[in-house]
This record gives structure tokens, sequence and C-alpha cells, in this order.
């Protein structure tokens, strides 16, 4: 799974919110992309999705255009988990995370489908919830539902939007440690947008910072998020600290 | 080796199945009670030879009364009652999906109103404005008129909802708003018609199964059934649309394209029938609600759950409504707005989480 993006444009009405992106993705890896809000990280990752229309550029996936493959290719290679989601009334987590097969059903569900869903839900540690309503959930828990219903669509890319945001630290590197898993052993590429740099920091293989809808930098993560470029981009004072465990990331309070 | 997701999703497949049987099985006992009920006494072996006598085109055995109440009074009146039932159902279901909004229903969207309107103008200006339709054709001019103001109000909704989100109090509110509008207009056409049109549309506004014969039932059947089967397949991607937009998008579901064809076929099927009854308020939103609680929110089976469940609670109330005074019959349009009134204040009083955000 490769993308290549080029001189993408994405505006809402009149507000250009991607500025000329150009950016890459290449096969099994874990793409973090950070940067300060409204910095245009989530239009990025809806362009990707197929969800948002550039207003020009490219996007090429696989090496073909973006716009020639049709919604139910992008459908089976690319799996989305937005920012913050609802759900209409009530349904069980089973119901939703069976939603993820939508895209390689016609009707009923197979044996197949039901053991990839099982391997989902049992993922993320979520089995023992399959019959409870998803309005019944915590925040986290129902974050965990959706990255399971992302996970039984078995996608070759999976674009994470903050998928951690309300999970617990235990949690959030449960998140982060399978889709490590995702790339090294199966083979998939991930994109995640994240905020907490030191995630990005331990996490990615290559880091894209942008800033007001455009890419400052890219790279792996210790070019890309020096000293300098985060606190200018971010505008706090920071402070890094290199262990023996490897390098933190830490505001310097003031 | 069977994972336990598999048992769970195949036990809970079963267990639907099994309920849409033993509705439909309900049904069926309802339609024959039906049948049955009324002030021309009648036993369950004679409404039995009549229908028998009726389906091998052996009638002449049968007394002419009993025929004439079997299947000229009693039956198209109660297919009208199980077929208004499941269409208003599948469109308030369908509806809620679209709009990802459970409290919306052909009633609560001011369809209803703006289709009374249709109806109203047809009564009133029909002869006038088109004189060389004959009398027996004025019936079709109001069921078209009707159809097409529920169409527009709906087209109006839809237009709101992509300007102003589809939040409960922007659907509910403008519903609410449009019906005001055209019910003024009613107001206005009541004030200016004479006595005879001023029952008829007071009639038409109560919604009854009176408007039942065989031509109706005959106009309404096809349409019914294949809006229900498009409906019905659109189920997979209703279920997407239920996890939001974007989630849709990215499982190749085409929202744009499914919100307008899905409304445009809810509504045809409601409209049709609303043009034949009158106004039956809150089907739409009863039947997908208890639906939901009895099956779960799969469309797959809540459509077909909730087309049952809206024939079964229409048919029973309109059996309801025409033997209880017997033999002075009440419209079952104002039984519904009684049950389909308290129903809604229960959602609102107990779903400040659930239904209502």
């Amino acid at each position: 799974m490769t993308i290549q993006v080029s001189d993408l444009c994405v505006s809402y009405g009149s507000f250009r919110v991607l500025k000329d992106v150009n950016c890459s993705l290449e096969n099994s890896e874990i793409l973090c992309v950070i940067g300060p809000n409204g910095s245009g990280k989530s239009t990025l990752v809806k362009a990707l999705a197929g969800i948002l229309t550039p207003d020009s550029g490219t996007i090429i996936i696989n090496g073909s255009d973006a716009d020639t493959i049709s919604g139910y290719e992008r459908g089976r290679t690319i799996g989305y988990v937005p920012q913050d989601f609802s759900y209409l009334t009530s349904a069980t987590v089973l119901e939703l995370v069976l939603l993820g097969r939508r895209p390689h059903v016609s009707w009923s569900l197979s044996e197949t489908d039901l053991a990839i869903v099982y391997s989902a839900l049992e993922q993320l540690g979520i089995l023992g919830m399959a019959q409870k309503n998803i309005t019944a959930l915590s925040g986290g828990e129902r974050q965990k539902v959706f990255i399971a219903r992302a996970l039984a669509q078995e996608p070759e890319l999976f674009l994470f939007d903050e998928p951690t945001s309300a999970l617990d630290i235990r949690h959030q590197i449960d998140v982060f440690e399978m889709m490590r898993d995702l790339v090294r052993h199966k083979g998939r590429s991930v994109l995640v947008v994240v905020h907490d740099l030191n995630f990005a920091y331990h996490y990615s293989d290559r880091v894209i910072l942008m800033d007001e809808g455009s890419i400052v930098a890219t790279g792996p993560p210790d070019q890309v998020m020096t000293h300098d470029l985060i606190e200018s981009v971010y505008h706090v004072p920071m402070q890094y600290v290199d262990t023996s465990q490897g390098r933190y990331i830490m505001p310097l309070w003031t | 080796m069977t994972n336990p997701t598999t048992d769970l999703y195949q036990a809970g497949t079963r267990k639907k199945w099994i309920l849409i049987t033993l509705l439909m099985i309900l049904l069926t006992g309802s339609v024959f009670y039906a049948l049955n009920a009324g002030s021309y006494q009648l036993s369950p072996s004679q409404v039995l030879s009549v229908l028998s006598g009726v389906i091998t085109g052996n009638t002449e055995t049968l007394t002419p009364n009993d025929k004439i109440v079997v299947f000229d009074f009693r039956l198209p009146r109660i297919l009208l009652a199980v077929l208004t039932g499941i269409s208003l159902a599948i469109a308030g279901t369908v509806m809620q999906a679209l709009l990802r909004n459970p409290l919306v229903s052909p009633f609560t969207l001011g369809l209803s109103s703006a289709a009374s309107f249709g109806a109203a103008c047809a009564i009133v200006l029909g002869a006038a404005w088109l004189p060389y339709i004959a009398d027996v054709y004025q019936n079709y001019v109001i069921v078209t008129a009707a159809f097409i103001l529920g169409w527009l109000s709906i087209l109006l909704i839809y237009g709101i909802s992509r300007v102003k989100g589809s939040t409960s109090a922007t659907l509910i509110l403008s519903g609410v708003v449009i019906g005001y509008i055209f019910q003024a207009g009613v107001m206005i056409l009541k004030y200016v018609s004479n006595n005879e049109k001023l029952r008829e549309i007071t009639l038409w506004l109560m919604g009854g199964m009176w408007g039942a014969n065989w031509n109706a039932i005959i106009v309404i059947t096809p349409i019914c059934i294949i809006c229900f089967l498009y409906l019905e397949s659109l189920s997979w991607d209703l279920n997407a649309l239920s996890a939001g937009d974007d989630i849709a998008k990215n499982v190749d579901v085409r929202v744009e394209k499914l919100r307008f064809r899905g409304l445009l076929v809810s509504t045809l099927a409601a409209s049709v029938c609303l043009a034949f009854t009158g106004i039956i308020g809150f089907i739409g939103l009863m039947a997908p609600h208890i639906g939901r609680m009895l099956i779960g929110s799969d469309n797959r089976y809540l459509i077909p759950c909730s087309a049952l469940l809206g024939a079964l609670i229409l048919l029973i109330s309109d059996t309801f409504a025409r033997t209880i005074m017997d033999p002075i019959e009440i419209p079952v349009g104002v039984i519904m707005y009684l049950i389909g009134g308290v129903f809604f204040m229960i959602l609102i009083l107990q779903g400040k989480h659930r239904v209502i955000t």
C-alpha cells in the first residue's frame, strides 16, 4: 500500500484548509501526523479516506489515481476511524463492528466474516461487551468499538484520527502496540493523527508535522521532531530528556 | 470450531426470524379476527367459506350479503389498514435512519399536514379547476395532490437539513413550522368551502379507513411492495449510515444519493397511503421504536419487523375504532393521535439520554 499526494488543496466553503500539500505513505509503516489544532490534520485524513473532495491536486493510491478508484475498491483498501462519532439510537457493539464487513458482503455474513469480527473484538479486549448497547459504554470503550469496526474491515491502510483521545494510558499503549503489530506482522500501513508527542516519537516510522494547512517537515521522528521545530510550531518552550529508554519530549513549565 | 461471536450472531439471527414469524402469525390472526368483527354477525366458518368461495371462484353457494360484507366491505378495509401500517412504518424507519434522527417520521416532519393541504385543495378547488374530470376520478385527483404536496414538504425538510444539519431541534421544529403553514392553508380552504366539502375535508383530516375499496387496494399494493423491496435492499447502507456519514462514505455508501433516493421512495410509500386514508399520525414513529426494542437496529430485520408492527397496530386500532361504539365508528386517526401522543410523551420523558439528543 503506497500513497502519493501531490499539490493537494482542500477547502471548506471559501476557507482553504490544505494548501499544496505533498506527502507520501510507504508500504508497511506507521506514519504519524502531528501539529497544532486547526493545522489540517483531520482534513488530510478525510481527503485520503475519500470523504472530502479536493479542490486540486492528486492522490495516487497504489499507483492509480484516487479519482479512478471505485468506492467499492476504496472501501476494501482504506479503513477510517473518525475523530468524533455518533450513533443513531441504539445498536449493540456486535452490530457496529459487523458494519466493518460492509464492503465485503452483499447480504448475509459468512463464517469467515464472523471469525474476522471475533478477532477484531478480541484484539481490543471488548469481546465481553459484544451484546452491550453502544449507548451504555464509556467514551473510551466506544472509541475501541470504532477501532474494532475498522479492523473488521481488513483494509490495507488504516486512517486513524486521534484514536486514543478518550483512552487511559494503558489502553493508549495497547492501541499503539496493536498498530505496530498490524504494520510489522500483517503488512498493513497506518496513518495516525496523534496529539501526544511522545507517542508519535516512540511509535512512528515517519512523522508529518503540519501547521496552518501546510506540511512543515516530514521524515523520521528524530529528524522532524527537533527542539526548534516543535517549539516554533506549537509556541511552547519544550524540554527534551534523553534517557536509556529513549527520548522524552516535555513542555517546560514557566 | 465455531467462535463465540458466530454463536452469538446466529442465535441473534434465529431469534429475529422467530420474532418476525410470530408477528406474521399475529397479523394473520388479527386479519381473521377483524373479518369476523363488526355489527353484521358472521361466524368464523361463514367467513372462511366466503374467502374460499372467492378464491376458488365458486360464489354461487354463498349468501350475497355475507359475500358483500366480507369481501366488499371488510376485506378491502382490513387490507388498507395493513398496507397503510406497513407503508407508514417502513417510511418512518427509513427516514429515521436516513436523517439519523429517531424522532423523525412522516407525521413529525410535516408530511401529513402538507398532504392534507394537497387533499383539501383538490376537494375544494378540484371540481372548479378540473371540470372535465368525471366525479369518479375526483378521488384520484385528491390522491395525486396529497402525494405531490407530501413530497414537496419532504424536499423542503431535506433542503433544511442539508443547510442546517439534521439535529432533532432543526428537523422537528422545521416539521412543526411546515405543519403550521400548511394547516393555515387548510383553514383558509375550510373557511371558504361549503358544508358538504367542509365535512369531506374534516373527515379526511381525522383520517380513517372509510376510503377503502378494491380500487384503492389495487393502486396501493404494488407501490407498497416495490417501496418495501427497494428500501429493504438499502438495509446495509442504512446500517452503515447509522455509524455516521464519514464511516458510511468510507465503506462505499454514496450518502447524498442514498438520502435522496431513500427519502423519495419512503415519501412515496407514505403519501400514497395517506392520500387514501387521510392523516394517520404516529404509526411511523411508534413502529420503528417498538421494532428497535424488539429486534435491534439492524435494518435488514428492523424494516420488516416494523412493517409488521405498523400493520398490526393500525389494524387493531381500526378494528377497535369500528366496533367499540358500534354502530357508530370513531375515525382511527383520532385513536392514533391519542395512543401516539402518549407514546411520544413517554419517549421524551424516559429517553433523555437515549432517544432525544
